[in-house]
Formats: C-alpha cells, structure tokens, sequence
C-alpha cells in the first residue's frame, strides 16, 4: 500500500524524490503519526510535497491509496516491513537506488527500528500523558478499534472527519499552478545571460584591495583607501513575441518565458513588443494588439542600439503569402508595402546577435503545418525549439562574440 | 536482528524532543503544531508559505516563546547575500586599525563579524532561527545556503576556523513564493502551507485587535469581507491587516450595519487599486 502511495503520488505529477521518502520513514520511525491517519495524512504531506500547487494532487492520491483503510495499524506494519529491508523498495531506477543507498549511509538503522519497537510497545500499554507524540490525541489503534468506529479519528479539536474524507474534498484544488512549471528553468537558463560590465558606469562601492596598497605605498605608508565600481550586467534584450491564431495553443509556454524573462531583474534593459505572426510595419506594446499601443518597428530599430540582443518567440507557421507577398498581412488593420520576409531580414541585419525561439518542436519542423515559413525563418534566424534545453542554446548562441 | 547483542535498552534512550504546542497569544492549528514538531524531530529547515496576513513571522516568535528558546531573526531583502548570513571580514577597519596602530591587527579573528547563522551556530543554549522571505533575495540564495543548513556547519578560510553548530538550531524560513525556490532546497525541507483563515478563526483574530466590536457589525464585516475576496479577478485580494483596519474604520465612521453589506463602505481601506474598486462596484451592483 505504502509503495502504491508514493508511486500513485507520483502518477497524479507530485514530485516525489527518495529523499523526502526516506525523511518520512525516519519520522514514522520515530513514532509521529502512527495512531491516526489524520496525522499521518498532514505528516506525509508536510514532508513529501514542497508547494501547495500540489495539494489537490496529493489529495487524490491519498484518497486513491487509503480509501476504504479501517485502520492505521496497517501502517505501523508496513513501516515495520520498511524498516527490515530499505532497498527492497520496489520499481525505483538506477539512479535513484544509488541515492537511497548514500542516504541511508547517514541513518542508524538499528536505531530507528529499535526506537519503533519501543513506540510500539508504548502503544500496546496504558498512555502516559501529552508527553509523548503517540497518544497525545487518547486514540490507539493498537487493538484498540472499537474505541472509535473507523478507526482513522480526527485528533484534538472535535473535528469530526475522517483524512480520507479531508482528501475528498479537495480544498486545495484553487492553487493548482501547473502554469508555473518550468518558470524557474527558464530562469535559470535566461541567467547565463550576462556580460559584465567595464568598471566605469555606477557607484565605487567595492574595496580596490590592489590599488589600496599601490596609493598607500606611494602615501608613505599612510592608508589611503581606493574604491572600484563594481561590474553589473550589461546584457540588454528586446524580446519580440507572436501572439493569437496559431499560437493560442502555447499560450501558458509563452507566458512562463516571459513571465522568467521579466522576473529576471539582472538585465540591464528589457523590452517587449507583440507581432501577429510576422513582422511588419508596427509592433504592438499590448499582448492584444491593441492600436493605440502601435509602435513603428522602424521606430525601435532606430532607438535601440544595435547590441540589444534580440529574441524572436512564434512558431514561424503562416501562409507562405503572409511571408513573401507584398500586402500579405492578414491582420485588417495595416497593410504591408514590403513582405514579411524583408523586415525579418532588417532585423537580423540590425542586431549583432539575434536567435528565433519556435514554439513547434525542433523534429515536427519539417512536417509541421507551416513547414514552408519555418524553413525560409530558418535560413533568417538561428532557431531553437522553446524548451529549457532549447532557451540553453539560445541564449550560448546569444552571448557567442564575433 | 537482534539489537546490541543482548543489551538492555536503558528506558529513556529516545532522543528528548521539546514539544511544540502553540502559546496564549498565536493561535496554531492542529496541523501546523504537528508540522513543526515533525521538522524539529528531523532537524530539516521548515519552510513555511501562505498569504500575507496568515502569521508566518508571528509563528517564529511563538515557536522561540513555546519551546524557551531565543529567536535570531535574519530578514532578508534583495541585496541580502548567503555570505551575509556566515560572517562578514571587515578589511577597511583592519587597515584603519593598522594605521593608528589601535588593537591587535595580527589577530584577525576580531575583524571576523558572525552574520545571523554564524550567530545561531554558536549561541551556547538552541535557538530558533527565522529565515524571513527568503524569495526575496537572489535566485541563488537558498542554494549558497544549502550546505550550511544541512551539514550545520561552515569554514572561515581568513582564520582556518570551522565554525560548527554547538546545537542544531531549529530553522523557520518562510516565503512570499514571489519566486519559486530551488528543487535541491525543498528535497531538504518540511513544508507547511498556512490557510487563509476561515470566518470563524477570522472573526478571533479580529477580535483580538479591535476588542469592543458589535457582534453584528463583525458578523457582516467579515460577511463583507469574504465576497469581497471572493470577487474573480482582482489583482490583491485584501488580507487580514486590511480587514483589521477596515473595521476600525467602520466603527470609527460609525457606519450603520445595515450599510456594511449595502455599499461596502470606505472600499477605499480594502482595496488599494482602481481596477479592483471598479470591479467590485460593479459586483455590488449586479447583488443589488
């Protein structure tokens, strides 16, 4: 059952690790929780899920593992199981036995099983008081059933429901974020882009260890202390997105790039704009293309310098007309005097480093609708899939010096 | 298995563990009690999230009053570094020093300043140690701090010196979850969420700051105030401080119950943006 849980865990997208596994054995081990499955329910969840994103997840999976269990004693059992063979633990990987194994390098063993014995035989004699976790609440399973029908009783409080009835309700269901996965890698990844600045912008504020010595010397011994500017980044990014009709479908991935690329507070400018499939005369300062937030693209191309290091995210897929054709637009309210495919060309012309994120995976690119528009964007930009490993990429062929 | 070949276990091997069990002035579920002893027991870090106005510093400070414990609060903001916390070399006063000829420069030792973790390392009884929103500072915080927590330890190369914890602290961190934190990190923690409280528990938190409160006029402000949070779309959802003060302001106003749930007056203390306002005016019209 105890296996079960941890793998349905898993199933419902909690990310479980051995670590976290180990740490609740430790604790069961210790005696916590093992009377009352309303304790075990908030023990195993304080230890095993890291967000309350994952709240509701977990509620399903400790409804499907425990529904139906009359009574915690089959916990102390499986602990007790646990305990006599710790690797015997079912269907993990490689990679995860040999953690389990390093783990348990830095637990006593013998200790822990001694010490569940002994909180087991506490629980078969009379309690003795709130001084020890197991029997704080008065239950005891350990034979003891009938005492309270079901024996998985609410502890303190005259709550009167059951975990597994606390589960079903599924109170945590409004903080599911599965929006937000992948955030923090992109994060991550946009970092390494970073170019340190020359000492010569902001305030002196670091020790000049080097220079102090050099004036003191010169100062005959008397201390002089230099200051330096320290070095900030100095990478600056204009950030070109495509918006509506066939990239509807990655909204949520688009929205966790430009939700890490705004987040990233170590650059030194930062700049959106939003196109409709390609780019043509304007460029929008609003997600919904809204008129009054046009913006010629002349306009940007002649204010931002040319070391802004430009990143394109679409999927590239339109008719081909759309690309190639004068007045190709299909978006009513401008017309284009000049193809797509042209301005696309400016902008890599103008920018001394410039990648094309595509939304599309890299191996459906040649058979994806729009195959035709990706590879002709393809011969304009270097273009990388809009995965972690993709933005990776991206952002090395970003900070490459000519 | 047999353990210790034929040893008698003495009666009181098991490791004394304090027990946590709120105080007079935090009121701490049931849950939340029994998750801060689960992460005393396992000596890992508690992390603890949850919406402004839930109490994540006030429990740092029950926890220190529970157990009789000194806190050590380390508030961290965006310039805060790892480093900060161990311990700061200050070089520019050892320079002064060796210029004026005050003190023993050769002794470095004195210009070794212990941040708040070197402090909590080596205070001689336990303390509690609260880490407070630690979102806030860089991407790389919680991971530069990783192996400290864990091994409770660090190394001062200017002295040679180890500085190891004489007792395991009991670590409170919370967070505002402005950024998520590192996987590495979590693995490492017990984690609680704290709930929005409830009518009921709100209904006593209000009580303990404005004492003299018409039962009537509580019931509906809190009515009020729940619809109001309940409203789709609003950009900050107010919290418990801005109920608090909303009420006060009613009372002070001396405003009619009968208006409370009518036309929410002084929205203005609720809700601090344009767009909220609007939107919640236009609910309240479509309740009328």
């Amino acid at each position: 059952m105890f296996t079960r849980f941890f793998f349905l865990l898993r199933a419902y997208g909690v990310p479980v690790t051995v670590t976290e596994w180990l740490a609740l054995m430790r604790a069961l081990a210790f005696g916590l929780a093992l009377n009352d499955l309303q304790r075990f329910y908030s023990l195993a969840r304080s230890v095993l899920v890291k967000s309350e994103a994952y709240y509701d997840q977990y509620d399903q999976a400790f409804l499907a593992a425990f529904e139906g269990i009359e009574t915690p004693a089959v916990i102390a059992a499986e602990v007790w199981e646990w305990l006599q063979d710790p690797l015997g633990f079912p269907g993990l990987s490689d990679e995860e036995r040999r953690r389990l194994v390093e783990e348990l390098g830095e637990v006593d063993l013998d200790e822990l099983r001694r010490l569940f014995e002994e909180r087991l035989a506490e629980q078969t004699e009379a309690h003795h008081g709130g001084s020890r976790w197991i029997g704080v609440g008065g239950t005891s399973a350990f034979g003891h059933d009938g005492v309270h029908p079901g024996g998985i009783r609410v502890g303190g409080q005259g709550r009167s429901r059951t975990a597994v009835k606390v589960a079903a309700e599924r109170r945590y269901r409004g903080y599911r974020t599965d929006v937000e996965v992948g955030t923090r890698q992109f994060e991550l990844a946009l970092r390494r882009l970073r170019q340190l600045s020359s000492r010569n912008e902001g305030l002196a504020d670091e020790l000049d260890l080097d220079e102090t010595i050099e004036q003191t010397a010169e100062n005959a011994g008397r201390l002089s202390l230099a200051w330096r500017k320290s070095r900030r980044n100095a990478v600056k990014v204009l950030l070109l997105m495509d918006v509506g009709g066939s990239m509807d479908p990655y909204a949520r991935l688009c929205s966790s790039l430009f939700t890490a690329t705004n987040r990233s507070s170590h650059f030194k400018d930062l700049r959106f704009y939003y196109f409709h499939n390609c780019v043509y005369d304007w460029l929008y300062a609003d997600p919904g293309l809204a008129r009054r937030t046009a913006v010629a693209t002349n306009h940007v191309l002649h204010e931002l310098p040319s070391d802004y290091k430009l990143i394109m995210v679409g999927d590239a897929a339109m008719a081909t007309g759309e690309l190639l054709s004068r007045y190709g637009i299909i978006w009513w309210g401008e017309a284009n005097e000049e193809p797509g495919i042209e301005w696309l060309r400016r902008l890599r012309r103008h920018f001394d480093h410039s990648v094309w994120l595509n939304t599309i995976p890299a191996d459906e690119w040649d058979r994806a609708y729009g195959a035709a528009t990706i590879r002709i964007v393809r011969e304009v930009f270097p273009m990388f899939e809009l995965t972690v490993d993709g933005l990776t990429a991206a952002v090395r062929k970003l900070m490459v010096r000519y | 298995m047999s353990s210790a070949a034929g040893v008698p276990a003495p009666a009181t091997s098991a490791p004394r563990v304090p027990v946590y069990a709120g105080t007079r002035d935090y009121i701490a579920a049931p849950e939340l009690m029994q998750t801060v002893n689960v992460a005393v027991q396992l000596g890992r870090p508690l992390l603890i999230k949850g919406e402004p106005g839930t109490g994540k510093t006030m429990l740092a400070q029950s926890i220190a009053e529970g157990l009789g414990l000194r806190l050590i609060a380390w508030s961290v903001k965006s310039t805060t570094k790892a480093q900060d916390g161990l311990y700061v070399y200050d070089t520019v006063q050892r320079l002064y020093d060796g210029q004026f000829g005050e003190g023993d420069v050769g002794d470095i030792k004195r210009y070794i300043k212990l941040g708040k973790l070197g402090e909590a390392f080596t205070s001689a009884e336990r303390v509690v140690l609260l880490i407070d929103e630690i979102d806030k500072a860089d991407l790389e915080f919680p991971n530069d701090l990783l192996w400290e927590l864990d091994r409770m330890e660090f190394h001062i190369p200017e002295t040679h010196e180890t500085v190891v914890a004489v007792h395991r602290p009991i670590v409170l961190i919370t967070s505002n979850a402005e950024k998520e934190l590192p996987d590495a990190f979590l693995r490492r923690c017990v984690f609680h969420f704290i709930d929005f409280p409830d009518e009921a528990m709100m209904e006593r938190i209000v009580r303990v700051h404005v004492p003299d409160l018409e039962r009537r006029l509580l019931d509906l402000a809190v009515e009020a105030f729940y619809w109001v949070r309940s409203i789709p779309g609003l950009q900050k959802k107010p919290s418990t401080s801005e109920l608090i003060d909303w009420v006060q302001a009613l009372v002070g106003g001396g405003v009619d119950p009968q208006e409370v749930r009518r036309r929410l007056p002084f929205m203005g203390v609720l809700l601090k943006k344009d767009h909220d306002v609007e939107l919640a005016t236009a609910a309240l019209g479509r309740r009328r």
